[in-house]
Order: C-alpha cells, then structure tokens, then sequence
C-alpha cells in the first residue's frame, strides 16, 4: 500500500471538500429555513467569480500585489454576490412565500437560467483567464506535493469562515432570531422576530460563503465562464443532501466526505468516473439513511 | 394574401429554373458542390462553396476546361446523412460529373455509396474520418484534408522518437474529438512499441478540479502527458501541474493550437506542445487566393476554404489530363498528375488521401505557437 499516494489524495479531497462544504452551507441554511432549494446559489459562485475576475484585473493594473489584490477583490466579490443574493429572493421568491411549494422551486430554476444568460450576454460566453492571485510561498515549497500554497489559502479560508458562521448563529441575535425562525415561523414572528429581514440575512449568509467558494476556486483553476455555476451548484447541493439538507454541520460533512470520496475515487479507479462516485455515493446514503448523514427524519406535518 | 402570393412566385421562379438549368446546359462540365450550407453548422460549409465559386469563375473566365465551361451544382445537405442522400441521388439524376463534398463527414459517407453506384469522384474538402479513405470500400472517394489519426500518430512519433519518452500518460476530455485523438495516439504508441502507456484516462470536463488524477500521473512515474480535448481543461491540468510541481512535456492536438489556449492558460501554456495542420500560408496560390477572397467579401476566408480550393482545382485539372469525365480515366489523373494547389502540390494516393498535406508539431515559445522543426 501506497501510503504517500493515499495521503495526497487525501490533502486533494479535503481541499476539494471544504469548497464543497462552503457552497453548500448556503443550500443548506436557506432550506433550514424556508424549505427552498435555492437552484440559483451557483450562479452566485458564479457571479462572485466574475466580479473578482474584474476588479483584480484593474487593481493588478494598479500595481498592488497579489495577496492585497485577492482580498480587495474578494470584498468586492461578497458584497455583489450579497447584493445579488438580497434580491434574488425580493423577487424571485418573496412574492411566492405563500404559494404551493413546487412554485418558488421552478422560480429557483427561472433564476438559475436567467443569472447564467445574462452573464454570458453582458459579459462572454468564453473562458477568461483568472489570474493567479495566491503566489507561491517559500515555506510550502518542501510540501507542495501534498498542499499547495492555494490549497493553503483555500483551507484556512473555509476553516475560518465555518468557525464564523458557527459563532453567528450560535451567538448573536441574528442567529438566534435564525433558528427562531427555522423552528417555527409563525411562533417566531409572534415573539416579535422580523422573519422577513431573517431570511434576508439567510440569503445575504449563503451569498457571502458562495462568492467566497468561487474567489477561491476560481483563483485554484485560473479560469472562470458564465457556466461554472451549474456543475459546482450541482456537486454542493449533493454534498448539503449527503449531510442532511437543513443541518449545518451535516453540510460541512458531506462537502467533505463528497470530496474525499471523489477524489479516491478517481485515484484509485478511473477519473473518467468520477462523478459516478458522488452521485453513487449519493444514492447509497440515501437508501441507508433518508435524511442524510446528520440529518434527523422529520413527521411530516398534517 | 400578399405572403402567399411571393411565396407561389419565387415557387414558380425555382420551377422555371430547375427547367432551364439542364436545357442550357448541353455541353459543359458539371461540378458539384455539396455541403451545410444553411443551419448551425453552415460557417464549415460556406467557405467551401465560395471557394468552389471563385475557382470556376477564374477558370470559366479563362475559357473553361478543354474548351468546355464549368457549371457548378450547388446541394445543401445540413450536415445531416438522410438530406445527403437525398442531395447526392439528385445530383446524380442531374448528371453531375464530380463533386467536390461532403463536408461533415457523417453527411460524406451517407452520399458516398450513392455516388459509388454512380461512378462519380468525390473529392472531399473536410471529412477527416479515417476508415473514409483507409477503409477501402469507397475508391470513388478523395479528400485534400488529413484524416483524424493522422495527427495523433505524429504525436505519438513524436513523443517517442524525438522527446524519448519511456512511460506515456494519455488523458482524454470522453468527447468523440478528444477520445478519437487520445484512442488513436495509445494504439500508435502501442504499436511502435518505444514506449508504454502507463496511464489511459478520461477525465470530466467542466469539473473544478483534477488533482486526483495528477497525483496519479506522478505515482505512474509518467514522462510525458498526451491529452486530447480542447484548451479549458488543457489549461485546468496545465496550471494544476504546475502547483503541484510537476513537469512532464505535455502534448495536445490542434484544439489546442490557437489564441484561446494561449489566453487563457497564460504562463502555463509556455513549452506545451500542440499538433495543428501544417501551415500553407506560404504557398503563392494559397496567397493568391486569400487576397482575392478578401477583396470580394471583405473578410477572411472560413474554416476548409484552403482545402476547398485545392479540392476544386484538383478536380478540374483531373479533368483536363484526363480529356473528359470518364471514371476511371479521372481516378488515374487524380493519383498520378502533380497539380500546384493552397494546400501545396499534391497529388492522391491509391486510397484517395492527398500526398504532401498534413499535420506539423508546434511548441509554446515566449507566448506563441511556433513550428517545431
């Protein structure tokens, strides 16, 4: 047994996993709380993607170096995609909060297509070259094999950005006022909780971790296109079902095992199957355990 | 009312002229030209017909071919092998002398067997399918484009014989391009027997990430990475082999050879190697020929103009060596005379591919594509 090449792949899946987990916990805590599922989140990734691809291209023409550039365009990148986000669900679910719930579903794919379309019209339907924004660092050069220095950024970046999000909603109000609503609306907004900015802010959350997955991502692969969202949204969303849909440590899990599974999958059988692993995976969890891997089965309620 | 009227009136105008073309047409040649040249994929057919255009026209000008003039036949087949039956049984019914076409080709080989019965050439300017000329069941069938295995087997002779490589990976997108080029590069490296295939693997297209299989490209111990696709993933696996730190030449075909690749994978592209057909820029007709494209259209020729050219002049010389349209006559004239053609000087061998056109290998030096002698 191969014990170098079995720990490579596990440093590949693990990173692969964590961009993974970070998509899907914005799939997950928008279905915790309005048992929707957002098909539009990769475009988010997506648009996050683009917006960073643009702002670095100006600040690199500034003269700012790499890491500087990666930040000042990953802020920029959050607060379009929270912006996209915050209006996503103005108008394309808000008006349906009410409606039967197959209605906003098939809004989520409307939305889906259109953010992809317009994309490719107001921007390019080609690909773009992401630039390489995470420099190779001096000290990384004696295990690049195992994580290079992106893979490095990419783990410290999810792993902080988890732990932030724990302390949000374990912690302060608005999380509070989150699983408020998540346990019941109607009781919620008679205590006084304003649901509606709730589920804002959820959307504004998910945004943020999705454009966040796509900076880093993006500046991993080094080339972004107006359809990178679709396979990326897709593999989150198994990751956030695998975990239990509605559970938030359940998606972190399942973005992980997703990952690692892959990648096994792919190094010690054949690449060319690889996405027959994820979705295999998929269906074999959800024969042994409906909910998922964390997740709790729920009555259904009369 | 007023829409049905001009519909009935070109309808009758198209009656009068499928009456009149073969009427005035008693004693001249019959080229066709058969291809897309409406739907999606009519920018490949296009080019072809224009080609064939300006050639009869220069020649027509000239006095036609022994003393006879060139008339040309045009048929739409959309790419698609049913309406190609359809168009070549036309053509044939028509009279038509030789055919310059198909162009895709599924669409060629559909018309072939038509035509076989007929006893009619057809010289091919982009059907690239192998067993088309190498499959010996259609001697009626030329082509002035270099079949699909042609590339991959200077890749693999390539990679062998000139940059030594001992232990080959080869990874393909699971795409008919991409899968044909990778299956033909493995079984000609087989069969050369210099170097093994450690590796033979498709990966998913589109996926954000392919370290797993690039570990395993260096578990193999491979020297060298033939891939077959197109320049998004090229350039994934490129930049990933470079974090990772490993650096094995890399070898593409000619979806790789062009700006798009160059863009996108930036300082990744330097050093890959990408087969791509050889360049006929230099040649005086080639020139000739562009220039004048240019000049009526106002644009640069499309995709297969070159060898659509070349197929036209190709024909019509056949023709006046061999003093008519007889068959068999026109077959020897297009195996054995030498004709100056935008694809270089080409004559067909015995299985109807043209001697003299082909693939070169390229090299990414300072951030272009540059012959590799």
């Amino acid at each position: 047994m191969d014990f170098q090449y079995l720990f490579e792949l596990l440093c590949g899946g693990v990173v692969k996993g964590s961009i993974y987990a970070l998509i899907a916990l914005g799939y997950t805590m928008v279905y915790g709380i309005i048992q929707l599922i957002n098909f539009a989140h990769g475009e988010v990734y997506m648009i996050g993607a683009f917006v960073a691809f643009i702002v670095a291209g100006i600040l690199t023409l500034t003269g700012y170096s790499g890491l500087t550039v990666l930040v000042l365009a990953a802020v920029v990148a959050l607060i379009y995609a929270a912006a996209y986000g915050y209006t996503l669900e103005k108008i394309a679910y808000r008006p349906l909060r009410n409606a039967p719930r197959l209605s906003p579903l098939i809004s989520a794919i409307g939305a889906s297509i259109f953010l992809m379309n317009y994309v490719q019209l107001a921007q390019t339907p080609d690909f773009l070259p992401f630039p390489e924004l995470v420099a190779d660092f001096e000290f990384m050069e004696p295990i690049a094999r195992y994580v290079s220095s992106v893979d490095l950024v990419i783990l410290i970046v999810t792993t902080v950005t988890m732990i932030a999000l724990t302390v949000l909603i374990k912690y302060t109000r608005i999380g509070k006022a989150m699983r408020a609503t998540q346990q019941d609306m109607v009781m919620a907004r008679l205590v006084g909780v304003n649901v509606d900015r709730v589920i804002s802010a959820t959307f504004i959350i998910g945004s943020v971790l999705a454009a966040i997955a796509g900076v880093l991502i993006a500046s991993r692969t080094g080339q972004i296109n107006s359809a990178i969202g679709f396979m990326a949204g897709l593999k989150a969303f198994t990751a956030a079902v695998l975990g239990g849909i509605g559970n938030i440590p359940g998606a972190v899990l399942g973005g992980l095992v997703l990952g690692i599974a892959e990648t096994l999958g792919a190094g010690y059988i054949s690449s060319a199957y690889e996405d027959v692993f994820a979705f295999g995976l998929l269906v074999l969890i959800l024969i042994l355990r409906p909910a998922g891997l964390l997740g709790k089965a729920v009555k259904q309620k009369v | 009312m007023q829409k049905k009227t001009l519909v009935q009136l070109v309808a009758a105008a198209l009656v009068a002229m499928a009456f009149a073309a073969p009427a005035s047409a008693a004693d001249t040649i019959k080229l066709g030209v058969a291809g897309p040249h409406t739907g999606d994929l009519a920018p490949y057919g296009m080019p072809s017909k224009e080609a064939a255009e300006m050639v009869v026209a220069e020649i027509n000008a000239k006095g036609g071919v022994n003393g006879k003039q060139v008339e040309l036949m045009i048929a739409d087949d959309q790419c698609k092998p049913e309406i190609a039956t359809n168009v070549a049984t036309k053509l044939v019914s028509e009279g038509v002398n030789i055919v310059i076409g198909h162009v895709c080709s599924g669409a060629t080989k559909a018309a072939m067997g038509i035509y076989k019965g007929a006893k009619i050439i057809a010289i091919s300017p982009s059907a690239t399918n192998p067993p088309l000329t190498k499959g010996g069941e259609y001697p009626n069938f030329y082509r002035t484009i270099a079949a699909d295995d042609d590339q991959a087997m200077l890749a693999a002779s390539f990679a062998t014989d000139k940059l030594n490589a001992k232990k080959i990976a080869i990874l393909h997108d699971k795409g008919d391009y991409g899968k044909g080029f990778a299956d033909f590069c493995k079984e000609a490296i087989e069969k050369g027997g210099k170097a093994k295939v450690v590796m033979y693997e498709g990966i998913q297209p589109g996926a954000m990430d392919y370290s797993a299989v690039i570990q395993k490209l260096r578990s193999e111990g491979a020297d060298l990475l033939i891939f077959g696709g197109y320049h998004p993933e090229a350039s994934k696996l490129l930049s990933l082999m470079n974090k990772k730190k490993i650096k094995v030449p890399f070898i593409g075909p000619d979806g790789l050879k062009g700006d798009g690749f160059l863009k996108i994978a930036g300082k990744d592209a330097e050093g890959v190697y990408a087969t791509g057909p050889m360049d006929v820029s230099k040649f005086p007709i080639n020139m000739k020929a562009r220039s004048d494209y240019k000049a009526k259209y106002g644009k640069e020729p499309g995709t297969f103009f070159d060898q659509a050219y070349a197929a036209t002049l190709a024909a019509l010389n056949a023709v006046k060596v061999a003093g008519g349209t007889d068959y068999d006559a026109l077959g020897k004239a297009l195996r054995s005379s030498m004709v100056e053609t935008t694809v270089g000087k080409i004559k067909f061998d015995a299985k109807g591919d043209a001697e003299g056109v082909g693939f070169s290998v390229y090299q990414v030096k300072s951030g272009a594509f540059a012959e590799v002698k």
